[in-house]
């Protein structure tokens, strides 16, 4: 049976660690909330400039003057993978559940003989696929530095892709993140960004207005399809954002619960060792007296 | 009284307005236009300038940096960039403005030199009406 002062220790070892878990679980439940409100911030403009794009996209595919941006380079052989993840771990699954996802695609594509290439958003991600994907990796962003996103990093983020899309340096990208459902659940989505792709309008929903465009239908289109994919970014690092803090919460909530549980089975075996001691010096005490 | 109808501003980040409004001003890239209710529907981009909306419970003004204008018959919502009301504006965040279009221009094409020239232009415009000065 393991000593007394070694038990001692570790409960107070595992008290510790409960304290930390405790307090980091706290610290996730006060950001998960900012981050909440951010993401709700978000998302009426998100709804809007989707609804409205979509729209334009919906009545200019098909036409030769898409831009390249819509319509796509003309072929899907390089493929992009921006995978969104946390810049911390202790947070559960939440990383390697993007990871995981990000790399189903890519062995797909690998399978079917596409190029790939890798974009990470974020530490996690970039520590757990360059041991597979070193040779594919094209870029990092590091946003560690970075307390609350804010549409800026989105935009540069964007900025980036699109840039490497004129060059030529892939056909098509998709981003990998965490979409945030409830503080339990947070489900690993992959999204086109690249050429744009939009959920089809319903039916009779947005058709039944014909807006006036200014200066053009395909000026406007023109613009704003960058934009779309910054907006898209944006809403994706929010998702994010909101989903790692609640993963941590969940995860933090879990290894609190644990520790106590641990304590409480510590402290039972310290207890009876306690009482075998005790008990065992009673005998000595009483067998020696008889010994007289 | 005239009609009202909804007006919404919102900004990637969190939405700045949210009311009835009489008419609104709208800096237009191809120049202002004021909506009001049962306007034509009507999508349009915005150049760097002042949204100015009437309402019946008082005037507010935005500064805002570009994006675009969905006007309806029955509401009118301005998705910008970047908005700020103008109360709120300061030197700091015109010259964060400034910086940003200089960085755009940095990596310009030659199809988008002209926009963004003018982009600076507008956003000089936008410093005058307001009293601030644009840092050379």
């Amino acid at each position: 049976m393991a000593n007394l002062k070694d038990l001692r220790n570790r409960i107070a070892n595992v008290k510790n660690t409960r304290k930390i878990t405790k307090a980091m679980q706290m610290v996730a439940a006060a950001k998960l909330r900012r981050a909440q409100e951010a993401a709700e911030a978000g998302r009426p403009y998100a709804e809007r400039f989707n609804a409205v794009l979509g729209g334009l996209a919906a009545a200019s595919t098909g036409g030769d003057s898409a831009p390249k941006l819509l319509a796509g380079s003309g072929s899907d052989q390089v493929h992009l993978l921006v995978v969104m993840t946390a810049e911390r771990g202790l947070c559960g699954g939440f990383n390697s559940s993007i990871v995981k996802l990000a790399r189903a695609k890519a062995e797909d594509l690998l399978a079917s003989g596409k190029t790939v290439k890798i974009l990470t958003v974020g530490k996690k991600g970039r520590e757990q696929l360059k041991r597979e994907y070193a040779d594919h990796m094209i870029g990092h962003v590091d946003l560690s530095g970075v307390r609350n996103v804010a549409y800026d990093n989105a935009q540069d983020i964007a900025h980036d892709l699109i840039h490497r899309f004129n060059e030529g340096e892939y056909d098509v990208a998709t981003i990998f993140y965490n979409t945030f459902e409830s503080v339990i659940t947070q489900v690993p989505t992959a999204k086109q960004v690249i050429p744009a792709s939009f959920d089809a309008p319903e039916e009779g929903a947005t058709t039944s207005t014909v807006y006036d465009y200014e200066p053009s239908e395909e000026g406007i289109l023109k613009t704003l399809l960058p934009s779309g994919v910054a907006t898209q970014v944006f809403s994706a690092l929010l998702e994010n954002a909101a989903s790692e803090q609640g993963a941590r919460m969940a995860a933090m909530d879990n290894a609190t619960r644990n520790a106590g549980e641990m304590i409480e089975k510590l402290t039972i075996q310290y207890n009876r060792s306690r009482q075998a001691v005790i008990t065992n010096e009673l005998i000595e005490i009483i067998s020696g007296a008889e010994a007289l | 009284m005239a009609d009202t109808m909804q007006f919404d501003l919102v900004s990637p980040e969190r939405s700045l307005a949210s009311l009835q409004a009489t008419a609104v001003q709208l800096p237009g890239t191809d120049g202002d236009m004021t909506a009001m209710a049962n306007h034509a529907p009507t999508i349009t981009t915005l150049r760097p300038g002042i949204v100015r909306v009437e309402a019946p419970e008082g005037n507010a003004e935005f500064a805002v940096t570009g994006g675009f204008a969905e006007v309806t018959a029955t509401g009118t919502s301005v998705l910008a960039e970047r908005a700020v009301p103008v109360s709120e504006m300061t030197q700091e965040i015109l010259d964060a403005f400034v910086s940003d279009a200089a960085a755009a221009s940095e990596n310009a094409t030659a199809e988008n030199l002209d926009e963004l020239a003018k982009r600076t232009v507008d956003i000089a415009a936008m410093a005058d009406a307001l009293g601030l000065t644009v840092k050379a």
